[in-house]
């Protein structure tokens, strides 16, 4: 079958009287769409050219920088790890990183916690559902720098709605430094980056909790099994390769995360929620040191790579049991 | 309606053919002298110009009159240019970004705003403009010292100084009687006296200490100067960590606690407008831009009298520390970009702008918020006629001093207020840190970079 449509031998095959023939060139683009290889390649080029220009050139460009001197309207010259040093060594970036893994390990934890939450409710038949499932999407739909600034104007250190509300209901008696105090800077962080990312935790979870059968939960039942019982033995084990694939998404985009912390705090009050991209992005961008921005930006690599294979070593491991 | 005069001027100017304004423009030198004036004499653009696109990038000005008039000039230009001038206005905290970005990718704006003492940092990516400097400077009576530290890189000039910002310290004047000053502080003691008073009545002095381009750096600088401190020596190298920085820092902590609002660690430049504007604060330090609001928002912006509150506001400079008092004041310039295509158009342009004329209107219309980067200005009628809080603005430029000070102004300096590094020795220390301990911080930063 294979031999007559390739037709390679210039046999006469019902593929070859089908197309027209425009002279030589006819046998030779025929060959070379039936060489597999060559055909596959050329498939591949459009992705593989998308891959390099805009994730492999970026990369390696970004390699080189940190390895360079690289400043603002300055080509530099190679430096070796000098800039690795540097931001290992520099104070802001060492609590910019901390933060990275403060901010990260939080907001996953709430993400994962109320996003699993939502998702067993959602999963429950009630009037209304489907709207309710749609609209519980808005915070991930909203651009992030529109939704964060709304959340800014929400703990805008003079005009705060929440400070005025927690007043007038005599929950406070002073104003509480949402944005102006490191420690509650960052959890207004937290707050607004679960809020955010929440509905993708919920939406994927139901996707995973419906392919559950219900028979098994039944069984469960018919067995004794109490609510949780069926959630711990029954629910969480078939949902568990669905989790680990959306923690490690999460974990992905929360630890370079930037935009959130770029609008609502900038980083501040003096560094103290700066993650290590709004840091790279500073020394990188805003103070024009390219270099060490790029050196700055390339400690998330290591640290998002061995959370990666762990997490999805351990995949492998679920699915093959 | 036009005169005889006028009339005959204009018949004069518009038989002027090309051949009479290349003659002209050889006669008074190369194209590159007499182009502007040339084109203007002839009503006609250059060939070189006709068809291109000028794209200035500017801040978005705290009086919003300014960018509306600059677009009328824009129009104005594209005429006299023969190319269509556009202005593009952005957020002055986003500013540094597009700079970054453009001179990396070598394309974006061909002029671009610059603040402070960005020149110095920018210098690879932009264009000599001495001879322009040197024609404005003779032009309009000479520079201030903070316009020319700012934009004059060793001995050439790698922008063209635009204006000044004035920086003051804008208060209610009823609220500061109220609790027994009735004038203007004279040391940071005082005001901090006046400030626990304030803060009790529930009306703190608003301050900002967030990463923001202007009002956060324009008071830090100047209390560490006030003090005696400095981030370096004569010869540029770093030497914050003195006695007088950690008294500069101790006052800080005392003023923050009992004289401020301590919100301020996360505003920018616009929220002590807001703050004072809604009666939320008595004093900021701030551009003009508060009293011009209050005076053009005067049916709206009311005091807790229902008086317009302009009438309450007056400016006092920043009061004097041990070491005596001096202002930080924010030097404006122009740009052209090393990789634009139209640097001559650029230059041309910028001529254009900063000529006694068009930046005349644009003055005016600034109404003293932004002053001229050279002392021509302080002579202009404006100055007669302007509300009497106002009038602090007139000489203010001439009491500034720059980034980097003691030694020599430099792109280092630049990268230490990109780093916030000041500002944040004082942030540090009003969120707990021990004084000591924020200046040592601080002054380890500076080591890495002045050495």
């Amino acid at each position: 079958m294979k031999k007559s449509i390739a037709g390679g031998s210039g046999s006469a095959t019902g593929l070859e009287v089908a197309l027209p023939r425009s002279g030589a060139i006819q046998p030779v683009l025929t060959r070379f769409l039936e060489n597999e290889g060559l055909l596959a390649a050329l498939l591949l080029a459009p992705t593989i050219s998308l891959l390099g220009v805009f994730i492999a050139y970026p990369f390696v460009m970004g390699v080189w920088l940190s390895l360079s001197s690289t400043s603002v309207g300055n080509p530099g010259v190679f430096v070796g790890v000098k800039n690795f040093v540097k931001a290992w060594n520099d104070s802001i970036f060492q609590t910019a990183f901390q933060n990275t893994f403060y901010y990260t390990f939080w907001a996953t934890i709430l993400k994962l916690a109320l996003g699993m939450w939502l998702a067993l409710l959602l999963n429950r038949h009630f009037r209304g559902k489907r709207i309710v499932r749609a609209s519980m999407l808005l915070p991930f739909i909203v651009p992030t720098v529109l939704s964060t600034f709304a959340w800014r104007w929400m703990f805008d250190p003079t005009f705060s709605v929440l400070n005025w509300l927690l007043y007038q209901t005599g929950f406070i008696t002073t104003k509480l430094p949402f944005l102006s105090d490191g420690t509650y800077g960052m959890w207004c962080a937290i707050t607004v980056n679960t809020w955010r990312g929440m509905p993708f935790f919920a939406i994927t979870l139901l996707a995973g909790l419906q392919t559950i059968s219900p028979d098994l939960h039944e069984a469960a039942s018919l067995d004794g099994a109490n609510g949780w019982q069926r959630f711990w033995r029954v629910t969480w084990p078939l949902l568990k390769p669905v989790t680990l694939v959306v923690v490690v998404f999460s974990i992905i985009q929360t630890f370079s995360d930037f935009q959130l912390i770029y609008v609502l705090t900038g980083g501040g009050p003096a560094n103290s929620t700066h993650l290590v991209a709004t840091y790279a992005y500073q020394i990188g961008v805003a103070t024009g040191l390219l270099g060490e921005g790029a050196a700055i930006s390339l400690f998330m690599l290591p640290v998002l790579f061995i959370v990666v294979w762990a997490q999805l070593r351990y995949l492998r491991r679920l699915e093959g049991a | 309606m036009k005169t005889p005069e006028r009339n005959e001027a204009a018949r004069k100017t518009s038989v002027v053919t090309r051949r009479t304004f290349l003659k002209g423009s050889a006669t008074a030198g190369v194209a590159a002298a007499a182009g502007l004036e040339g084109m203007l004499q002839a009503r006609r653009a250059p060939a070189h110009a006709q068809g291109t696109r000028l794209n200035i990038l500017r801040w978005v000005d705290f009086i919003p009159a300014c960018d509306v008039e600059l677009k009328r000039q824009a129009g104005d230009a594209s005429k006299a240019l023969g190319a269509e001038v556009v202005f593009e206005f952005i957020n002055a905290n986003d500013l540094q970004p597009r700079i970054t970005a453009a001179m990396q990718a070598s394309t974006g704006p061909d002029i671009i705003m610059m603040l402070h003492n960005w020149p110095h940092l920018y210098q690879n990516g932009i264009v000599d403009v001495t001879d322009l400097a040197d024609w404005q400077g003779k032009d309009q009576g000479g520079y201030y010292g903070q316009s020319e530290a700012a934009a004059k890189v060793g001995r050439q000039w790698m922008a063209l100084p635009h204006g000044i910002v004035g920086l003051q310290m804008a208060y209610r004047k009823s609220w500061f009687n109220e609790v027994g000053a009735t004038s203007w502080p004279k040391t940071l003691e005082e005001l901090r006296q006046v400030g626990i008073k304030l803060k009790k009545k529930g009306k703190p002095i608003g301050q900002t200490l967030g990463h923001t381009f202007g009002d956060a750096p324009a008071w830090s600088y100047p209390l560490m100067w006030n003090f005696g401190g400095a981030e370096t020596n004569r010869d540029g190298k770093a030497a914050l960590d003195t006695k007088e920085t950690v008294e500069s820092v101790k006052f800080m902590q005392a003023f923050w606690k009992d004289a401020c609002d301590e919100g301020g660690l996360a505003w920018d430049d616009t929220n002590n407008n807001r703050a004072f504007l809604s009666g939320e604060i008595a004093c900021t330090l701030n551009g003009a831009s508060i009293y011009i609001a209050a005076k053009r928002g005067q049916d709206k912006i009311k005091d807790d009298k229902g008086e317009p509150m302009v009438r309450d506001i007056d400016h006092g400079p920043i009061p004097s520390g041990p070491a005596g008092s001096v202002a930080y004041h924010v030097a404006f310039s122009h740009a052209v970009m090393k990789y634009g295509k139209n640097q001559k158009l650029a230059k041309d342009f910028l001529k254009w702008l900063h000529g006694k004329e068009q930046f005349g209107k644009w003055f005016q219309v600034a109404d003293g918020f932004s002053v001229g980067s050279t002392k021509f200005w302080e002579q202009s009628p404006l100055w007669t006629t302007i509300d009497p809080p106002m009038k602090i603005y007139r000489q203010a430029a001439a009491s500034s001093r720059m980034f980097g000070y003691a030694g020599p102004p430099s792109a280092k300096a630049t990268e230490v207020y990109s780093k916030y590094i000041i500002v944040d020795m004082y942030a540090k220390a009003v969120q707990g840190m021990k004084a000591e301990d924020a200046v040592k911080w601080a002054a380890g930063e500076l080591q890495k970079i002045y050495g």
